[in-house]
């Protein structure tokens, strides 16, 4: 068990958000964060991500407690994330916004730089080929140059699971990384993750395209006002009658 | 010409050039915060630090003038620290009020101590700095700021401006690098006070009121924060500016005082609404122009 | 003590009055409208040029003082303010041009007065002093506070039983939300900065009456002052800003009593300090957002 979350809640004044959460990601695994809109997915992200506390139960990372923790500390134990409403750096380039993402993983001080050390130049220029790779990975190598506003929607999507590629996190946190994509994006992301994962890093995918969220999927955790009401494989969470009933029910 | 009037003209335009040499700097220490998207006021109070401990220790003490100078630098980065650590998790216009506060305790203080004459100020300094160790400084400081650009810690940096919180979920300790612009902002600022202490003689608390800071912020402004020579060309400009009117002023019948300001305003009201990227975007916005135009007579023929 | 009560009272019925304006416009665009100062200061000279070169009666001159105030308020606002509105950094941006706008406003004044203090000439109000109980009053800041707490009753009145309150309450809620509603935002902004304007020029007058002086920076020191008491009251918060601007008062008062006026500027600075860090919201404002 890689990520766990114990009996998580977040309360908002009178709201409750989530409300005794839990469930757990495996190395390599690909788990499914499904549910209605406002059922709580997101905030489990901030959660997780840090970006907010819960206000009870636990996340645990390698059997470490999480919670706590600020932001950048759960980034530098090996947990990245992606948005739903996209958080790219407008005015950065897409190549100048993964290489941000690569912050953890760079190393030459600032001073070498300062003495123009020939270390420095050659860590720079490996980190800016890395995050071509990353370009290309998600087929935007020939967009690298333009600023990250400029890009399509797709594109700044894609870009995004790049940057939250680029340290090479443990738990790769997406939140609805296709929306807005047509089917074909759609299947290349799909078969993006597929491979992030068959490359030891675990995903756990919130989505709304219920097809993808099958077809990808180890394992899927459905989520209604708060609480899990399904937890299981894609065969038999589409089976359940209380998903069913609460969500895939009006899908179809 | 005469050789008076070449030395009238070295002297005056020596003046113009160390000025444009001090507020470049104190341009690049309001820059070195604006460029992680903190809107810090401190620098007048960071100024005020700087140029009175160089000050005192150039009338009391035997210390060389480089080591007043490392004094003037260290002493309002010092400070910065405490200062930064419950201010910075401030947002935006909270943040600047809360550093303009400190930069009036800091004045108020040197108001109220005897030990510097209060509002009289210290007197007779030794002139010291010259045209040769404020450009040293100012090139010293834009040779950090232009190692900075692309690296690890620089791109750090404008990310959190783009986007605070997305940074930190990338790793980036965005508290740790807001505090340390806060107090590489406060030693250029320190280090620009120790050297007009140094240079003009005398150091009073009116010369580091709010309005000072705003002059600071000016400079960054209207040159534009784009590039790292935007404050020094801001700062180049609104020198240079009072010297041209107080030439124009009395030929137009305009007294050169309120003229100045006048045209200072006037400055930076044109830019903040037309040019908001400040001088340095002058080229970009011309290529965009002329690219606009194209088009739009190509689309015109079509 | 009932003495630095009612002075207390009286410096911070002023500042109540320049702080509703701030709070005003701050509530309505989220934009600290750093102009105020210069509008406060401007309005004071016209209110002198009123009486000592028209020879009106200052009865006169300060209801047409105050609405030339208001006037400039909607000038500023079309100049500096409503060209930024669709920019995504426009509380930075406003704050510069709100500055830009001071520094020419203050200009003009220096060109037309010079730097040094003016007065009210002689005789502009009455000299006779009322006693209660052991302390001194006099007739001036009696009409002073009283005018002071009329405006402030009437604004109050203005925001919460009038249609143009209504609606100054719903942009300053969610702008989009009244556009939608049908509400003439442009409108509604415009009245916003008259009434701030006027509110602060109003502030500049009394203040000029009441210290019998009058230069081109006498803006600055109370633009700083107005800053610690919207923080303390909270940012947008009409009673907030004059509670706190009350308080304000009587802590100063109270600290050149028992300390030295040499401090009490540093006052509202610590005061200012203190909030900040322990309370940004203020006394009554809504709760700041921090960083994510």
């Amino acid at each position: 068990m890689l990520l766990e979350l114990r009996s998580v809640e977040r309360v908002f004044g009178g709201l409750r958000a989530v409300d005794g959460a839990g469930f757990a990601l495996d190395a390599g695994e690909i788990r499914g964060l499904i549910g209605p809109n406002g059922a709580g997915k997101t905030t489990i992200i901030n959660m997780i991500s840090g970006l907010l506390r819960p206000t009870g139960g636990s996340i645990q990372l390698d059997g470490a407690p999480i919670d706590r923790l600020p932001p950048h500390r759960i980034a530098a134990l090996g947990v990245t994330r992606t948005y739903q409403n996209i958080r790219l750096f407008p005015d950065l380039t897409a190549a100048d916004n993964v290489l941000v993402g690569m912050h953890l993983v760079r190393r030459a001080p600032l001073w070498k730089r300062m003495a123009f050390l020939g270390e420095a130049a050659a860590e720079e220029r490996a980190s800016r080929e890395a995050a071509m790779g990353l370009l290309s990975r998600v087929g935007l190598a020939d967009r690298a140059a333009e600023k990250a506003q400029n890009l399509s929607y797709g594109e700044q999507r894609r870009v995004e699971i790049a940057r939250a590629l680029a340290s090479g996190p443990r738990v790769l946190l997406l939140d609805e990384p296709t929306a807005g994509m047509n089917p074909v994006e759609v299947a290349s992301i799909g078969e993006l993750i597929r491979e992030v994962a068959r490359q030891g890093h675990s995903v756990l995918l919130v989505e709304h395209n219920v097809k993808l969220v099958m077809e990808i999927c180890h394992r899927i955790t459905v989520l209604n006002f708060g609480r899990v009401i399904a937890d299981a494989a894609p065969a038999e969470v589409s089976k359940d009658p209380a998903v069913i009933t609460a969500y895939l029910g009006s899908e179809r | 010409m005469s050789l008076d009037a070449l030395r009238d003209f070295y002297l005056t335009y020596q003046s113009v050039a160390a000025f444009i040499g001090l507020n470049g700097l104190l341009a690049l220490s309001v820059y070195a915060t604006l460029s992680c998207g903190q809107l810090s006021l401190a620098n007048a109070g960071f100024m005020a630090l700087g140029a009175y401990a160089a000050a005192l220790l150039a009338l009391h003490t035997s210390w060389s003038f480089p080591a007043t100078l490392l004094a003037a630098a260290l002493l309002p980065a010092i400070v910065a620290v405490p200062l930064g650590l419950p201010v910075l998790r401030l947002h935006g216009v909270f943040l600047a009020i809360a550093t303009i506060g400190f930069g009036e305790v800091v004045r108020l203080g040197f108001v109220n101590w005897d030990f510097t004459n209060g509002a009289q100020g210290l007197v007779a300094i030794p002139q010291r700095a010259g045209l040769a160790s404020i450009w040293l400084c100012l090139g010293l400081a834009l040779f950090v700021f232009w190692r900075l650009k692309g690296s690890r810690p620089g791109m750090a940096l404008e990310s959190i401006r783009e986007d605070e919180a997305a940074a930190r979920t990338m790793g980036i300790d965005t508290t740790r690098y807001k505090l340390s612009m806060l107090a590489l902002g406060a030693a250029l600022a320190g280090v620009a006070g120790g050297l007009e202490a140094q240079y003009t003689f005398v150091v009073t608390p009116n010369g580091f009121s709010f309005g000072r800071v705003v002059d600071m912020l000016v400079y960054a402004v209207v040159g534009g924060t784009g590039s790292i020579f935007g404050p020094l060309i801001g700062a180049a400009f609104l020198t240079v500016l009072p010297e041209v009117l107080r030439e124009v002023g009395p030929m137009v019948g305009l007294p050169p005082g309120p003229l100045r300001l006048f045209v200072n305003g006037t400055v930076l009201l044109l830019v903040i609404l037309f040019l908001p990227n400040g001088i340095v975007s002058l080229p970009s916005r011309w290529r965009e122009w002329r690219s606009s135009r194209r088009s739009a007579r190509a689309a015109g023929a079509a | 003590m009932g003495q630095q009560i009612i002075n207390g009272a009286f410096v911070g019925s002023i500042y109540a009055l320049f702080a509703l304006g701030y709070t005003l416009v701050f509530g309505v665009l989220d934009i600290l409208n750093l102009a105020h100062q210069a509008v406060f200061m401007l309005c004071a000279f016209i209110a002198l040029a009123l009486v000592s070169t028209l020879h009106l009666n200052i009865l006169v001159a300060l209801p047409l003082a105050v609405l030339a105030a208001g006037l400039i308020g909607v000038l500023l606002e079309r100049v500096a303010f409503r060209p930024l509105r669709g920019r995504t950094n426009s509380n930075i941006s406003g704050l510069i041009s709100s500055l830009a706008m001071a520094t020419i406003f203050e200009s003009i004044a220096l060109g037309f007065w010079g730097p040094d203090v003016s007065r009210f000439p002689f005789g502009t109000v009455p000299d006779r002093d009322l006693h209660l109980g052991g302390a001194v009053l006099s007739e001036l800041q009696l009409v002073i506070v009283a005018l002071a707490l009329a405006m402030m009753a009437a604004l109050t009145f203005l925001v919460q039983r009038t249609r143009l309150g209504r609606e100054i309450r719903a942009v300053a809620e969610s702008p989009l939300a009244a556009r939608v509603l049908g509400v003439d935002v442009d409108r509604v902004i415009a009245a916003s900065f008259f009434i701030s304007s006027a509110l602060g020029g109003a502030a500049g007058v009394l203040f000029g009456l009441a210290f019998n002086s009058i230069s081109p920076d006498v803006g600055r020191s109370v633009e700083l002052k107005g800053l610690a008491v919207i923080i303390l009251g909270g940012m947008g918060s009409m009673p907030g800003a004059v509670l706190a601007a009350f308080a304000l008062g009587l802590v100063e008062v109270f600290t050149v009593a028992q300390i030295g006026s040499s401090y009490r500027d540093a006052v509202s600075f610590v005061v200012l300090f203190l909030i900040l860090l322990v309370r940004p919201r203020g006394l009554l404002g809504q709760a700041v957002a921090r960083i994510a």
